[in-house]
């Protein structure tokens, strides 16, 4: 059983949590560029959230489907229809044998993600079937791929309500071991700086942009290459501030001026071109309430899951209904 | 709230966090000899020890990493756990790891394969010819696995070669690409932007997803990257061979 791809956008790609293990060889954990988007797909579906899942970045595809299977929609809301018909995002559905998704364009943010009832199985390399771009492990979905999708059946007809992380805002960091290379005027500017992410991002990284002047550290070009983790907030060498996605390396020597928390990680990675980010220092003590909470609330999405009612706004043909008739009037 | 900086430690072994939820071991601010073999043999030690919520531990070029969950093994906890460990040894004097390798990889030196030999021997005060020759006959470590799967640090090199990084990147090396900074050499395992300049050019492949044994390296093996002519490496790749041998280090 497979979801045949007959079209798809330049950089759709396979994953699921990651590939845990290999720091020691270079290699990087990858996985979904937005976590939370993962878990959703899963309480939709009903199903694991160590599944594989397709991520789309900034564009979708043609997809057809050779069974009857159920899908799920998450993450950056991408324009979905089946064969001409409407989609809601956040919801999973019944695809039929031979019918055709249509995914379009990301409306905001950037990574949206298709899930399928028993999840895409395609072969786990080292344990995970994360495409890794950068390391050559696996590659970007192509048009005319067969997607293998697991046996388990999924459930259709469900709809999550999801907060609007797709527009940039607020990303709580904590200090880290280089954070002192920086002085402190440096690090108060850093967080009263507006920043824009560039037009440079991908799923290592992304690139930040403001009207500040470059956040050097001292003694920068000479630091002994050190480890790395997704979040860790990288100053080039002209001072540029990079954050670092999934697919990051694992070591380097820019030094980091913080890293953003993993619960804060899925807001700043769908943060569109131009969009607008700050960061905000919080100590260890309140990063560990924030991801306690962060735990705690992905525990508690099947639970929130509900039936997915016909939204009015869905229903092309809406005056035509008769929506008054058999009415009992109140004074009556 | 604004950033507020931590107690700031003074003394080696350093104990620091990395973001959330990670703990680096610095053994020194350098990389030398005892540092590397501390951290080759403290990231060792600790992967033996398998403590309940570790993810996983690496090593990098004078430190140990592990990155943990903090819910499951508090912060102060998994502090105190490392700073016992650090108490039970001279990390210093720890032995390098058995099982080691030579490599002795055939390698193009400048030409237009590895076009910023010329720029690296100016900054070392050496001409393009002295440079060559210090350069292919420096049998250099292992020190560290990194940046991108299965990619050598490697060295140390002559002070002479401590040269700083670029400041604009790179635009983009090939797999095989030897880069230079700081007294070390990185073998690049794909093509990558870089800080690094571009002195040597091998067909030597680090990460080969397509083998059982992925990955071709393991810190604490040597390397020497010999001088071989453009056409030796052309017809080495045309016969599909990196043309590197390898031996065990029994010593």
């Amino acid at each position: 059983m497979s979801l045949t791809v007959r079209s798809i956008g330049p950089a759709c790609t396979i994953q699921d949590q990651g590939r845990i293990g290999y720091l020691d060889q270079g290699l990087s954990r990858s996985g979904a560029a937005d976590i939370l988007a993962l878990h959703e797909g899963a309480a939709l579906l009903g199903q694991r959230p160590d599944l594989a899942a397709l991520e789309m970045a900034g564009m979708g595809g043609v997809f057809e489907a050779t069974r009857d299977m159920q899908i799920a929609l998450t993450g950056a809301p991408m324009q979905a229809s089946v064969d001409g018909s409407p989609l809601v995002w956040n919801a999973s559905h019944t695809l039929a044998a031979g019918q055709r998704l249509q995914i379009g364009a990301a409306a905001k943010g950037t990574y949206g993600y298709l899930h399928v009832g028993g999840g895409i199985d395609s072969a786990p390399f080292l344990a995970s079937r994360s495409t890794h771009l950068t390391a050559k492990v696996g590659r970007a979905v192509q048009a005319g791929d067969d997607l293998p999708v697991g046996a388990t059946p999924g459930k259709a007809g469900r709809k999550l309500r999801v907060e609007d992380r797709f527009s940039g805002g607020l990303l709580r960091v904590v200090p880290s071991f280089q954070t002192a290379m920086f002085d402190p005027a440096t690090l108060e500017r850093f967080t009263k700086t507006t920043f824009q992410r560039g037009t440079r991002a991908n799923r290592m990284g992304m690139q930040l942009e403001s009207d500040s002047e470059g956040f050097a550290a001292k003694g920068q070009l000479n630091v002994l290459s050190e480890v790395i983790t997704p979040g860790d907030i990288q100053m080039t060498g002209t001072g540029n501030p990079f954050i670092l996605l999934p697919e990051c390396q694992t070591t380097g020597g820019y030094p980091r001026i913080a890293t953003v928390l993993p619960c804060d990680l899925p807001r700043a990675a769908q943060t569109p071109a131009g969009g607008q980010l700050r960061f905000e220092f919080v100590t260890m003590e309140q990063a560990t309430a924030l991801m306690a909470a962060f735990a705690s609330d992905l525990a508690r999405l099947p639970g929130r899951v509900e039936a997915l009612v016909r939204d009015p706004h869905d229903i092309a043909d809406l005056l035509s209904y008769q929506l008054i008739s058999g009415m009992i009037s109140a004074t009556e | 709230m604004a950033y507020r900086p931590m107690t700031q430690p003074t003394s080696f072994p350093l104990v620091r966090n990395v973001g959330y939820d990670g703990v680096l071991i610095t053994f020194a601010d350098t990389m030398t000899e005892s540092s590397n073999r501390a951290a080759l043999a403290f990231r060792n030690a600790i992967d033996a020890l398998q403590w309940e919520g570790v993810f996983e531990t690496s090593a990098s070029l004078a430190s140990a990493f592990l990155r943990f969950d903090p819910l499951q093994l508090p912060h102060a906890e998994i502090e105190d756990r490392v700073r016992q460990v650090l108490n039970q040894q001279d990390w210093y004097k720890a032995p390098l790891p058995g099982g080691r390798k030579l490599w002795r990889v055939p390698t193009v030196y400048g030409t237009d394969l590895a076009p910023q030999l010329d720029e690296a021997a100016a900054a070392a005060g050496l001409s393009p010819t002295e440079a060559i020759r210090r350069l292919s006959a420096t049998q250099v470590r292992v020190l560290t696995i990194g940046f991108a799967p299965g990619q050598p640090y490697l060295g140390p090199l002559g002070p002479e070669f401590n040269i700083p990084r670029l400041k604009e990147l790179n635009p983009m090396v090939p797999e095989g690409a030897l880069v230079l900074a700081i007294s070390q050499f990185v073998l690049f395992s794909g093509p990558t932007p870089t800080g690094w300049r571009h002195v040597g050019q091998t067909a030597f492949r680090c990460f080969r997803p397509e083998n059982p044994q992925a990955f071709a390296l393991n810190p604490g093996d040597e390397m020497l990257f010999h001088a071989v002519s453009r056409d030796e490496l052309e017809s080495l790749r045309a016969a599909g061979t990196d043309g590197a041998e390898c031996q065990e280090i029994t010593s």
